[in-house]
C-alpha cells in the first residue's frame, strides 16, 4: 500500500465510522425556528400577541411529541422590507424553518425569500389567497383565505339565526374603508348572495377607520331603521361605534361581525365594560373543549399569569399552530435538513388540533382546506364560543338586550 | 331609502356642537399667529398633551374632564408661556422656515414622549353620563358634547372678554396692530408675546380636555388635529379670533352634512376641498383679518 492508497482508505474509513454519528446528530439536535411576527409599529400589539403563541409552543410540543425546538425571535417592525430582510437573516445564522408574520404583505416578502433560499416557511396568520396560489414549494399555510374567512362568516350567521330562533329581515353593513374592509366588502358582497341568508342588507356605508366620530355614520345606518348591523371593523372604530350607537339610542337587535377584529379583543372589554356585551364575531377560534387547548392553557397562564387565553385566541392559537406543524414535522423526519422537513411538512396530518376545524393537511398548493370559524359572543365581558354547537361554551344570544345604565 | 329630515337636523346639531370643540382648538392657533406671529406647528401636539393630561386626572385621582378643565388650563397656560420664553421668543426674528423646524421637533419630542410613556393603545375616559343624550323635541343631544361645546364657547367667551375689556388684554392686541408703535409707548414685547402664546395653548388645553369627552386618543393623535387647527383657521381667517370659530362650525356641520348626504368615507374630502375653494376665492378667509 503506498502513501495515497493509505490516505484514501483512511478517508473511508474514518467516514463510514462517523457516518452513523451524523445521523444520530441530526436526529437529536433541536429544530432552529426563525420566528417572524411585528412586535413594533402599527400591529405591534397583534405580533406581541402572536408571540405568546410561540413563547409556549417549545414548552407544549417538548411534553406532548418529545422534539427540542429553539425559537430565533425577530421583529417584522410591520414593514414588509424589513420582513424580508430578518427572515435572510435568520437563514444565515441557522433558521431550520421560517413562522409568521401575521400579514399578508410580509409573508408575500418572506415567501420568496424561502422559495429562493429553499427554506420551508410556514405562514401563522395571513389571509390573501396568492401566498398559496404561486406554486411555491416551501410555503405552506395553516389559516384560511379571505374568501374562506368571509363564507364561513356569514354562514355561521345563518346557523345563529337558526340556533335563536329569530328571524331579523334587514341589515346595514358598516365596514372601515382600508385595504383590509375594502376586500372584506367585496368577499362578502359576491358571497352573500350565494348562500341565500334569510335577510337582506339595505344599506352599505363605509368609514375611515381612524374617524375621530361616527356620529354621521351612525345617525345614517339609524335611519335605514335595519333589524341588525353587520360589521367590519377595526378596534378603535368598533370602541366608537358601539359608544355611539347607544349615544343615539338605535336599538337593533344585535351587532354581528362577519370576520373582523375588534369586539372580541382584550381593549374592547377594558374600554366599554357592560357595554361591549352582546356583540357578535364570527372568526377562527380555538376549540375550548379540546385537550390541546387545554394543555396550551395550562402553560399560557404558567407564561402570563396576568392575562387570559381568551384575549389572544385567534393569535396565540395559529401561531401555536404553526409551530406544531413544524415540531411534528421534525419527529417524523427525524433532520433539520431542508429537504426532509419540507417533504414531511408536505405530509403532514395534524388531526388533534387547538383551532376549531378539520384536520392540519396541507393540499397541493401547500394550503390547509377546511379551517373554520366560531361564533364568539361576549357574554360577562368575555368573549365566549356561543357556535357552533360542539365547542360552544354558552348558548347564543339574538336579539340582545339594549344596553341600559345601572 | 327615504329622507330622515329628523335625522338630518340631528347630525347638522351634533356638527354644530363638534365643531364648537374644534373652533376653540383653532382659537389657539389663531391667538398665537395673531399676537406673536409664529405659526404654531406643535399645536396639535400640545393639545395631544392636554388629553393625555386628562385622562391620567381620570384614570389616577379620578377628576371628571368638566373639573380638570381648569388645573389643565392653567398647566398648560403655564407651559406655553415658559416655552415661548425659553425656546420661541429666541426665534421670533428668524426666518420661518427656522421656526417651522423648530416647532416641528417640538411637536416630535412630544409625540414620541407620549410614544414611550403610554404605548401605542388607544385611551379615553369612559363616564356613564357621557353614554347619554338629551331628548329636546324630536333632537337628541349627545350629552357629553352638548357639555363640551358649553365649556369650548364659555372659553372662548373668556378670551374675547379678556382682549376686549382688560388692560393686559388691549396691550396684547396693540402689539399684534402695531409692533413699533406698542414698542415705542413701553410695553414689554417679549412678555406679551409669551402671554399670547400662554393663552394660546391654554386654549388647546381646554380643547384638549373636551375632546377626551369626545374621542379617544393616540399618540399619533397630534398630527391629526394640527392639520384639523390650520384649515379651520385658514378658512375661518387666519388671526381672526371669530373666524376660528366660524370656522370650526362649518367644518363641523359641513363634515356631517358631506357624511350624510354622500358617503361618511368622503367627511374629511369635505374639509379640504372646503380649504381649496376659501384659499382660490378668499385667501384671507371668510372672516380674515387682524387680531
Amino acid at each position: 500500500m503506498n502513501r495515497r492508497q493509505f490516505h484514501k482508505a483512511f478517508i473511508g474509513a474514518s467516514a463510514a465510522l462517523l457516518a452513523p454519528f451524523k445521523i444520530v446528530r441530526a436526529q437529536s439536535s433541536k429544530l432552529k425556528i426563525g420566528v417572524l411576527l411585528p412586535k413594533s409599529g402599527l400591529q405591534g400589539v397583534i405580533g406581541q400577541s402572536c408571540q405568546k403563541g410561540a413563547d409556549l409552543a417549545p414548552v407544549v410540543l417538548k411534553e406532548r411529541l418529545g422534539v427540542d425546538l429553539e425559537l430565533m425571535n425577530t421583529d417584522t417592525e410591520t414593514n414588509v422590507d424589513t420582513a424580508r430582510t430578518r427572515a435572510e437573516r435568520l437563514i444565515e445564522e441557522g433558521a431550520h424553518c421560517l413562522v409568521g408574520p401575521f400579514d399578508s404583505g410580509a409573508a408575500a416578502a418572506i415567501a420568496q425569500v424561502a422559495e429562493q433560499r429553499g427554506v420551508p416557511f410556514i405562514v401563522n396568520i395571513a389571509a390573501a389567497p396568492q401566498i398559496t396560489e404561486q406554486g411555491y414549494k416551501y410555503v405552506f399555510r395553516n389559516f384560511p383565505i379571505a374568501t374562506e374567512l368571509a363564507t364561513n362568516g356569514l354562514t355561521l350567521i345563518k346557523d345563529l339565526f337558526n340556533a335563536t330562533g329569530a328571524a331579523p329581515r334587514t341589515a346595514v353593513f358598516m365596514h372601515v374603508n382600508d385595504t383590509f374592509g375594502q376586500a372584506n366588502a367585496k368577499a362578502i358582497g359576491a358571497i352573500l348572495p350565494r348562500i341565500d341568508p334569510s335577510f337582506k342588507v339595505v344599506e352599505t356605508i363605509s368609514y375611515d377607520p381612524a374617524a375621530r366620530d361616527l356620529a354621521v355614520e351612525v345617525a345614517k345606518a339609524k335611519s335605514t331603521r335595519a333589524d341588525f348591523l353587520l360589521l367590519v371593523s377595526r378596534l378603535n372604530d368598533a370602541i366608537v361605534l358601539r359608544r355611539e350607537i347607544v349615544k343615539q339610542r338605535w336599538n337593533i337587535m344585535g351587532i354581528i361581525s362577519p370576520g373582523s377584529p375588534g369586539m372580541y379583543e382584550n381593549q374592547f372589554f377594558r374600554t366599554l365594560g357592560k357595554l361591549s356585551d352582546g356583540c357578535i364575531s364570527n372568526v377562527p377560534w380555538f376549540d375550548p373543549k379540546s385537550p390541546l387547548t387545554k394543555a396550551v392553557d395550562t402553560v399560557f397562564r404558567k407564561q402570563n399569569p396576568k392575562d387570559q387565553l381568551r384575549f389572544h385566541a385567534l393569535n396565540v392559537g395559529y401561531t401555536f399552530e404553526a409551530i406544531l406543524v413544524a415540531g411534528d414535522a421534525f419527529k417524523r423526519a427525524r433532520s433539520t435538513s431542508a429537504g426532509a422537513l419540507t417533504e414531511a411538512v408536505r405530509r403532514t396530518e395534524i388531526k388533534e388540533r387547538m383551532m376549531i376545524g378539520g384536520p392540519i393537511k396541507f393540499n397541493a398548493k401547500g394550503q390547509v382546506e377546511g379551517n373554520l370559524s366560531a361564533c364568539i359572543q361576549n357574554q360577562g365581558q368575555k368573549p365566549l364560543v356561543a357556535l357552533p354547537a360542539a365547542s360552544a361554551e354558552v348558548k347564543p344570544v339574538f336579539p340582545w338586550s339594549e344596553y341600559k345604565r345601572t | 331609502m327615504s329622507f330622515d329630515f329628523i335625522g338630518f337636523l340631528n347630525i347638522i346639531l351634533s356638527g354644530l356642537l363638534t365643531g364648537a370643540v374644534f373652533g376653540l382648538l383653532a382659537l389657539g392657533l389663531s391667538v398665537i399667529f395673531g399676537v406673536a406671529r409664529v405659526v404654531n406647528f406643535a399645536h396639535g401636539e400640545i393639545t395631544a398633551l392636554a388629553m393625555y393630561t386628562t385622562v391620567v386626572l381620570f384614570s389616577f385621582l379620578h377628576v371628571d374632564p368638566f373639573i380638570a378643565v381648569v388645573p389643565v388650563a392653567v398647566v398648560f397656560f403655564i407651559f406655553g408661556y415658559l416655552l415661548h420664553g425659553a425656546v420661541i421668543h429666541r426665534f421670533v426674528h428668524r426666518p420661518e422656515h427656522v421656526q417651522f423646524i423648530l416647532l416641528l421637533a417640538v411637536a416630535i419630542v412630544i409625540t414620541n414622549g407620549l410614544l414611550i410613556t403610554f404605548g401605542p393603545d388607544a385611551r379615553g375616559v369612559s363616564l356613564d353620563y357621557l353614554l347619554e343624550s338629551i331628548e329636546v323635541g324630536p333632537f337628541l343631544i349627545d350629552r357629553g358634547k352638548f357639555y363640551a361645546a358649553g365649556v369650548a364657547v364659555a372659553a372662548a367667551a373668556g378670551l374675547f372678554s379678556f382682549f376686549r375689556f382688560t388692560a393686559t388684554g388691549t396691550a396684547i392686541r396693540a402689539c399684534a396692530d402695531n409692533l413699533h408703535g406698542a414698542r415705542v409707548i413701553g410695553l414689554n414685547v417679549k412678555r406679551l408675546y409669551a402671554l399670547a402664546f400662554g393663552l394660546g395653548s391654554a386654549c388647546a388645553g381646554v380643547a384638549g380636555c373636551m375632546l377626551v369627552v369626545l374621542v379617544d386618543l393616540t399618540p399619533g393623535s397630534g398630527p391629526v388635529y394640527t392639520l384639523l387647527a390650520f384649515v379651520i383657521v385658514i378658512v375661518g381667517g387666519l388671526g381672526s379670533m371669530t373666524g376660528a370659530l366660524v370656522g370650526g362650525a362649518l367644518i363641523g356641520v359641513s363634515e356631517a352634512v358631506a357624511g350624510f348626504f354622500i358617503s361618511p368615507s368622503a367627511k374629511s374630502m369635505f374639509s379640504f376641498a372646503l380649504l381649496i375653494l376659501v384659499l382660490l376665492f378668499r385667501p384671507r378667509g371668510l372672516l380674515g383679518g387682524r387680531l
